[in-house]
């Protein structure tokens, strides 16, 4: 009989010529929270997979319990008591949290009796580790927090003993991290033992007892979290050493250039989706917007960039002047020094069937710079790609590479180089690094901070408070489309803000989050 | 006053007779669709169906036999469609259309092949068809007024394949919502991969839903040739897949509602062929084509503007490959 809930020995696991696995080991004790971290790419998910039945490894062995076993499919590893919260929540948003819970564990062949029996066990297992959703309410209508406590129902009334759980922290406001936390707490107390998959570090350090490091498909370390430090653990993920903070000086605030005065739109659907905003952003600082996925930042950063028309009220950005009569375009942004790094780089950023070159100059196609008369000047094209490639360090450094197979990284690279470089005087960024490695993390704020030293006005759109914090010299809270508030940077802590993307004021938000511990300042913020 | 009641009740009739196989039809789309397969193919499944039935029937004498066979051949076709949607992931709406296309020009073939009628099966006696039954009672319940009137006219003395599809709604809403198959077939339509990772196997679910699809095609086909009619004519489904399609989606996906578009359809069309030769106050007679074109010019209208937007399975359409 063996400590370890589960113990996975020399996994190999190769797509095609890419070997995403090598000689992987990974030794869970019963009862801990085990952290793995690694890179976009680094093993991580595939690793997950084979041991939650997705792909078979092509060699290695996998002990559950001290018992060496096989697993080739899902039902397999619901057997062994292996339960997964996958990153993307695997629910039916038209099915009530019941009928979800059921699906796959149903009890007979007729729904009532399932019914009857999940219903008392989930109410048993909500007393048991505080994990409270209302069974009758349909999923696609709850929040994001509340959807991976019906994940995490799901596992457990599978009977899951070794829960994983998967970039599970993403979506979430740091309230319901913590909460996230306590419940994870819980359940390790209760002998269940977590695996948690993640690229921040700070989770790693608040919540694990162990971590495990992988890097290029191999794993690199293993600590005890106690025994480590975020500085360590990003080291010995990038392979490299790495600056989590970002040096800057203090802003010398220029002119206005960014003017929203009481801003309303309202989608098609007739919801508002930005109620009455007004700010400014001079020239010279970063404005960060924090808020929760869906609270309006993305409506107000499109009819910022020109792609959606206001409905009421009006933004000036360098003096040209969008209200809903005269909402203007793109096209027309771009002319007068607006530049724009849409948040999401597949639907508006880039063409993925295009090659780099293309997307290298999307947006700018008509300008002098590329054309010779009528024609695209492809000469002048492939070597002003070439110098955005060697400026941006976009890997592989070829022009004709399909933008497609880039890495996230590298195709956001590519991105901001072709808005940067044209040196606007407005950019606006929307979740500059998602999806990208920590590596090029540091890059591309180094590169956003940059701009805002050569007196560029700077409006950053993340959902990663983390982000927020690192770069803004002002931040603006959103929540349901309002301004909750502005907090400068100097007052700004992330327990105060991830209040205030609640919708909690700005002084009741303070004096709520004043307990927080002081150690805050100063620590590595990835 | 008689004379109307007695005409709304036959017409009634006709809408039952009519709305068969677009009922069977839709439950059979219901299915499929629900699991997220397309499927545009029910024509073709109805038409194969009411082919083999005609054949069969013509062969043997024997409309029992007649229907088995109608059901074995409609969900082979199903499973080729499946075999082409599911297990290699292709185009749901052209492997639907290929369906359709092959088996209007199959049956013509083989039935003159086979029969040399012109692509026409031979003509039934009342022993090879599905005659019309007349329910227990019609006596006595007959003499009782109004309702007496309503169960002898309209609701006693159709085929027993009516009956069959009334029934087919009801169990087709008990399967769908009270059982472990519907949540499971409900859930593959909206999210495969949430039914893959409760270690469910998508594929077999889909498979079984086009099967039950591809049976249900085989007894509305088996109604049109020996139910309704007394042979297979070439192109005898005449579009009515596509009718059960709209029902489907017209029904937002649902069995009672789907039925009730169905009904609505074929009232449509027991209307039209009333109206023929009809002298109408105001409008005078009105054109046959015009009034064969009602319930088509009538679906499009319905179709377009007064659904509103029908919240189509979220995954319909889209072949399930796992991630990464």
């Amino acid at each position: 009989m063996s400590s370890y809930a589960l113990k996975l020995t020399g996994i190999n696991k190769a797509f095609g010529p890419v070997q995403a696995n090598k000689d992987v080991y990974l030794a869970v004790a019963k009862g801990e929270i085990h952290g793995v971290i690694g890179e976009n790419g680094a093993g991580k998910s595939t690793l997950m997979s084979i041991l939650y039945g997705f792909y078979e490894a092509d060699s290695g062995s996998i002990e559950v319990g001290g018992d060496a076993v096989r697993i080739r499919n899902s039902d397999d590893a619901i057997a062994l008591g292996i339960g997964m919260v996958h990153q993307h929540f695997m629910l039916i948003d038209s099915f009530t949290v019941l009928e979800n819970v059921m699906l796959g564990a149903e009890s007979g062949p007729m729904l009532a009796s399932s019914e009857v029996k999940a219903e008392a066990e989930l109410l048993r297992l909500e007393q048991e580790y505080g994990l409270h959703v209302d069974l009758n309410a349909e999923v696609g209508g709850l929040p994001v927090g509340q959807q991976q406590r019906i994940e995490i129902l799901k596992a457990l009334y599978r009977g899951a003993e070794i829960l994983i759980l998967d970039e599970p922290t993403g979506v979430l406001t740091p309230q319901e991290t913590d909460k996230l936390f306590e419940i994870l707490q819980a359940l390790k107390s209760q002998g269940v033992t977590i695996l948690l998959i993640t690229h921040k570090l700070r989770e790693i350090m608040a919540v694990t007892d162990g971590v495990s490091v992988m890097r290029g498909g191999e794993m690199v370390a293993h600590r005890r979290t106690a025994d480590t430090s975020t500085e360590e653990l990003a080291e010995l993920m990038v392979g490299r050493k790495v600056r989590l903070d970002v040096d800057k000086a203090a802003p010398h605030v220029g002119e206005t250039l960014i003017q929203v005065d009481h801003l309303m739109v309202t989608d098609h659907r007739g919801v508002d989706r930005v109620k009455d905003v007004s700010f400014t952003v001079n020239a010279g600082e970063i404005v960060g917007v924090a808020g929760v996925s869906g609270n309006g930042q993305s409506e107000l950063l499109q009819v910022l960039a020109g792609i959606d028309a206001p409905s009421k009220g009006r933004v000036v950005l360098v003096g040209v002047t969008a209200t809903p009569e005269s909402p203007g375009d793109p096209a027309q942004r771009r002319r007068h020094g607006v530049a724009h790094v849409p948040e999401d780089r597949h639907r508006l950023g880039l063409v993925g069937k295009f090659a780099a070159q293309e997307t290298a100059i999307l947006g700018y196609q008509a300008t002098d710079a590329v054309n010779k008369g009528m024609f695209l000047d492809l000469d002048a094209v492939r070597e002003q790609t070439e110098m955005m490639m060697a400026e941006f360090d976009v890997r592989p450094p070829d022009p004709s590479l399909k933008s497609a197979n880039f890495s996230g990284g590298n195709q956001q690279k590519l991105i901001l180089a072709r808005e940067m470089t044209k040196a606007p005087k407005v950019l606006l960024v929307g979740q500059p690094t998602r999806g990208v490695d920590i590596g090029a993390i540091e890059f591309i704020h180094k590169q956003l901070v940059s701009m805002r030293e050569a007196g560029c006005a700077v409006l950053l759109v993340s959902v990663e408070l983390d982000e927020i914090l690192t770069l803004s010299d002002r931040i603006l809270v959103m929540c349901a489309g309002e301004l909750v508030g502005e907090v400068p940077i100097e007052e700004a802590d992330e327990r105060t803000i991830g209040l205030m993307m609640t919708g909690v004021p700005r002084e009741e938000a303070a004096n709520a989050a004043a307990p927080a511990p002081a150690s805050q300042e100063g620590e590595a913020r990835v | 006053m008689e004379d109307l009641f007695v005409l709304v009740l036959r017409t009634f009739d006709a809408m039952l007779r009519v709305a068969t196989p677009l009922i069977f039809c839709a439950m059979a789309g219901l299915f499929s669709e629900r699991s997220g397969i397309v499927d545009i193919g029910l024509e073709g499944k109805m038409l194969a169906g009411a082919f083999a039935a005609g054949a069969i029937a013509a062969v043997t004498g024997n409309a029992w036999a007649a229907l088995l066979v109608a059901v074995m051949v409609s969900m082979s076709l199903a499973l080729v469609h499946g075999f082409a949607s599911i297990t290699h992931r292709g185009d749901q709406v052209i492997s639907g259309v290929a369906i359709n296309l092959s088996v209007a020009g199959l049956t013509v073939v083989l039935g003159n092949a086979w029969f040399r009628q012109g692509g026409q099966t031979p003509t039934l006696g009342a022993e090879a068809r599905f005659m019309p039954i007349t329910l227990p009672g019609v006596e006595t319940i007959g003499a009782i007024p109004i309702f007496g009137t309503i169960y002898a006219e309209s609701i006693s003395g159709h085929s027993l394949l009516v009956y069959l599809a009334l029934a087919a709604v009801p169990l087709t809403a008990w399967v769908v919502y009270k059982t472990r198959f519907g949540l499971r077939l409900r859930a593959v339509g909206e999210n495969p991969a949430a039914v893959d990772t409760a270690g469910i196997s998508v594929t077999w679910l889909r498979y079984r839903a086009v099967m039950i699809c591809g049976a249900l095609c085989g007894f509305a086909g088996t109604f049109l040739a020996i139910g309704q009619n007394a042979s297979f004519v070439r192109d005898m489904s005449a579009g009515q897949g596509y009718i059960a399609l709209a029902a489907l989606i017209f029904g937002k996906w649902r069995p009672w509602t789907a039925f009730g578009a169905c009904l609505i359809f074929g009232l449509l069309d027991a209307v039209a062929i009333r109206l023929q030769g009809v002298e109408l106050p105001f409008i005078g007679e009105v054109p046959v084509q015009l009034i064969q074109a009602l319930p088509y010019i009538l679906t499009v209208v319905l179709l377009a503007g007064f659904i509103g937007r029908a919240v189509a399975p979220k995954a319909i359409g889209v072949p399930y490959v796992k991630e990464r």
